[in-house]
């Protein structure tokens, strides 16, 4: 065995700066990842709305009664783990203080909508100019191009463009869509990747460049089959009997749905993946309706699925959804209960393994716990200590060390309103 | 160049890690997919072209393994097993998600891969972890969004009807994204002089942290969010969101109008659409576009301020029952309100925003002898582009290919009936 070249614990992503502009979820989550790994990540954020621009510094859920930029519940479960500053872009020497930080930073992270930082005088040009090797990621609804270009997304209308809100839905019923901004989520994961293979691509070339993220366009490639069934076969997903997410045309399988169990809205999602999970299933049901000899076949199950799951949603309905969850588990059949927040977060251990909800520490919420990250690392574990920047909590810090400023200077700067 | 050129990854081919394959293979790494004898059971996914079932027909096995190699290899024999070590050995990135035990009892334990290979970073996907209480438990996509968390988020006001799963194998890209940044998190440590590792990606817990305010709202505030209609679920219910238009079809109206330049923006619109005197409120929406600020936390206790919000409301409905779903989009995003359309994928695909930003590629598909459109780039690389190198490989097309790079003489492991090789 030959040695590795460095020590347990190290971190993944030590040395690599990023000057982050990022709010929201779509773009703090992927800067959330990266300072997770060691990346140094200093967001700078605006003195004069208090770094406003960021809704959830200043929306629910709170820890107490205290309101404010600083006690946003969702804005610290997003951004710990990384520094903050303030810089009034709107002056001189607020520009003046972001070019030098940008000339000594890897990475700039944005999600404004088009045309923002621009406006700020930081475009990708300038940002080249300071930086020949500057990577810039920016990540908005429609990207920087295109004749959709200055209209404005959150998450809810990416995930509707993209076809994801469609697909989520009962046939004959409105959509249901995502019932959460999953596309805020996804788009911070191609935002994360795209710093990262950046980073790679410039350690083997030299060269930095622009990622135009459109977070439509992520969105809308995770409806691959469905679009080859479309430009291969001709076939649209908006038809009859489509959508049925609860369902599963490709793989088929039957049964296959979300179905009552006992209880106040309480549900069980059952899956057989092949004729012998269903005879599994039949085992555990063990009454006269299962036994049907023609559903022993997964093409007779497709063609009486309804019939097959009112009996399903009649035999669950009198049952825990746990219980049912163990005993087709026991028998091999995937099944698993809807488990609501409270039950997935406290009492199920598959959680509590991966250290899921560690808590960090706020400067002035306290102890908070957090979204964790679903991975773990052998060599380089990730870790969160602290908790999200409160408004300007590192400019200090940052101004001193990184820029070389003296305390009487950004004192100064404090009285002019520049930071 | 490609980001990830140079960069080897082998694949063990499984439903649950094709698409992280994929999307390193799209940026450039060379992707060894490995198959058994008889191939995948992926690909005996629908849909399948011309509904006709085939193993080198399944659109979902040309979706998810685009830009890969791909060989036909036992190595749940020992031969088998010694050539992928040796494959193996040779790559940057091991990407598997074979259930739990099933490597070690192959021979493949980490004492024969990342403790032996110190440069390797193996990826293990898996739906509950490798050794936890609950990880010989069995999984699908709707499974792992059910008891993962995002499903009980999705559905419909009326709580007769059940929670909704996201079509789309969303369980399973929840997990591929996390392994692929998993995999390019450690492939930069190494770049910077670091080792190799292992990571283990659990698909459960993937799903528990991407359902965004459902869990920060229990961990900070003890509440338990309810499924809405077509917006998010939330402690308490909130406006519908979603709004059916002239052609049956829906957009999701977003945020109302609040400032006195989206209500000038709405009456302008209006009036454009002949639609003023149809609708009496519309002095309130002048009178919202004449105000220096409304200030929205009065609406219920100001009568004007009530009435203006009211007013942009009946508006909206108004101008929805007359014109369709995309018109109406458009309309109101030029009128600088953030709306959506909700297109089925086909139709956002054929939308002229991402047809002119290269969205549809075309690829010459030697199956059909013809080109065909795939989904293109999730992001757009000025100086390493996204990129559909080679269409998904029929079966064993790269045995032979792959093999002889590697120094493994193919000839005795096929007579050992190990390996498989297009003909």
């Amino acid at each position: 065995m030959s040695a590795r070249p460095d020590k347990p614990n190290a971190q993944a992503l030590a040395g690599v700066r990023i000057c982050d502009f990022t709010g929201q979820l779509a773009g703090a989550g992927a800067t959330k990842w990266l300072a997770a790994f060691g990346a140094e990540v200093i967001r700078i954020e605006d003195p004069t709305n208090e770094g406003g621009w960021d809704i959830l510094r200043r929306v629910p859920p709170f820890v107490d009664d205290r309101r404010g930029p600083d006690f946003g519940g969702g804005f610290n479960n997003h951004n710990v783990g990384k520094r903050g500053i303030t810089l009034n872009l709107r002056t001189e020497r607020g520009k003046e203080l972001l070019a030098t930080i940008v000339e000594k930073s890897d990475v700039v992270t944005e999600n404004y909508a088009a045309g923002v930082l621009e406006r700020w005088g930081f475009g990708y040009e300038r940002l080249k100019e300071l930086r020949p090797d500057i990577i810039y990621v920016s990540n908005c609804g429609f990207g920087h191009s295109g004749p959709y270009v200055s209209f404005k997304t959150w998450g809810p209308i990416v995930q509707a463009l993209c076809g994801l809100t469609f697909t989520s839905g009962l046939p004959d019923e409105e959509p249901a869509g995502w019932g959460f901004s999953y596309m805020d989520h996804t788009g911070g994961f191609y935002m994360a990747m795209a710093v990262l293979l950046a980073i790679l691509h410039r350690k083997r070339t030299g060269e930095g460049q622009w990622v135009d993220m459109a977070c439509c366009e992520a969105g809308l490639t995770l409806n691959g089959p469905a679009l080859l069934d479309y430009t291969v076969n001709g076939r649209p997903m908006r038809r009859d009997g489509q959508p049925n997410g609860n369902r599963s045309e490709w793989p088929r399988m039957a049964p296959h749905g979300i179905y009552r169990a006992a209880g106040d809205d309480e549900w069980v999602s059952i899956a057989c993946r092949s004729d012998a999970d269903w005879h599994a299933c039949v085992s555990v049901i063990d009454e006269d309706w299962a036994r049907k000899v023609e559903w022993a076949s997964l093409e007779s199950r497709i063609a009486e699925q309804d019939a097959l799951d009112d009996h399903l949603h009649a035999w669950c309905r009198t049952r825990d959804k746990f219980e049912i969850q163990r005993a087709l588990q026991a028998a091999g059949v995937p099944a698993a209960a809807v488990q609501k927040p409270e039950e997935r977060i406290e009492r199920d251990p598959a959680t509590a393994e991966f250290d899921l909800w560690p808590t960090v520490h706020h400067t002035k919420m306290g102890d908070v716990r957090v979204d964790g990250l679903p991975v773990r690392f052998s060599w380089t574990p990730h870790s969160f200590t602290q908790g999200a920047p409160c408004i300007g909590e590192h400019t200090e810090e940052v101004l001193t060390s990184l820029l070389g400023l003296s305390t009487e200077e950004v004192a100064a700067l404090r009285e002019e309103g520049v930071v | 160049m490609s980001a990830l050129n140079g960069i080897r990854v082998v694949e063990l081919a499984h439903e649950r890690c094709a698409f992280a394959g994929k999307l390193l293979g799209d940026m450039g790494a060379d992707v060894v997919v490995v198959e058994p004898i008889g191939g995948s059971p992926t690909r005996a996914h629908e849909p399948f072209v011309d509904d006709v079932p085939d193993p080198e027909r399944s659109l979902s096995w040309w979706h998810y393994n685009t830009s890969k190699r791909g060989i036909a290899l036992d190595w749940k024999q020992p031969a088998g097993r010694d050539a992928l070590v040796e494959l193996i050995d040779r790559a940057d990135i091991l990407l598997e998600a074979e259930d739990p035990g099933v490597l070690a009892d192959h021979g493949l334990a980490d004492s024969a891969l990342t403790e032996a290979m110190p440069r390797l970073i193996h990826v293990a996907l898996t739906p509950f972890g490798p050794d936890g209480a609950r990880s010989d438990e069995h999984a699908t996509d709707l499974t792992i969004l059910a008891g993962g968390g995002p499903a009980w988020n999705c559905g419909y006001d009326d709580h007769e009807l059940p929670p909704i799963r996201g079509g789309g194998q969303h369980g399973y890209a929840i997990g591929c994204h996390y392994a692929a940044m998993s995999a390019l998190t450690a492939l930069v440590h190494r770049e910077l002089g670091g080792a190799g590792q292992r990571i283990d990606v659990s698909m459960h817990a993937a799903a528990n942290v991407t359902t965004e305010m459902a869990t920060y709202n229990w961990l900070i505030a003890k509440g338990n969010v309810q499924r809405q209609t077509g917006r998010h679920a939330t402690a308490f219910q909130t406006m519908p969101s979603q709004q059916v238009c002239a052609d049956g079809r829906y957009v999701n109206t977003g945020v109302p109008p609040r400032t006195p330049k989206e209500y000038g923006n709405l009456l302008r619109w209006l009036r454009e659409l002949g639609l003023e005197s149809e609708l009496p409120e519309a002095i309130f929406l002048e009178m919202g576009a004449q105000k220096d600020e409304i200030d929205m936390s009065l609406i219920g206790t100001d009568d004007e301020t009530t009435a203006i919000f009211g007013a942009g409301r009946a508006a909206l409905t108004l101008i929805a029952s007359r014109v369709g779903a995309k018109e109406y989009f458009l309309g109101a995003q030029r009128a600088g309100l953030p709306v959506g359309v909700i297109y089925s994928p086909e139709e956002a695909f054929e939308d002229e925003h991402f047809k002119a930003r290269g969205f549809q590629v075309e690829v010459e598909q030697p199956q059909l002898g013809r080109a065909i459109k795939y989904p293109g780039a999730p992001y757009l690389f000025e100086k390493s582009p996204w990129a559909i190198s080679r269409t998904a490989p029929r079966l064993g097309e790269h045995t032979d290919e792959v093999l002889t790079e590697i120094g493994v003489d193919p000839t005795p492991l096929r007579a050992a009936g190990v390996i498989s090789t297009l003909e």
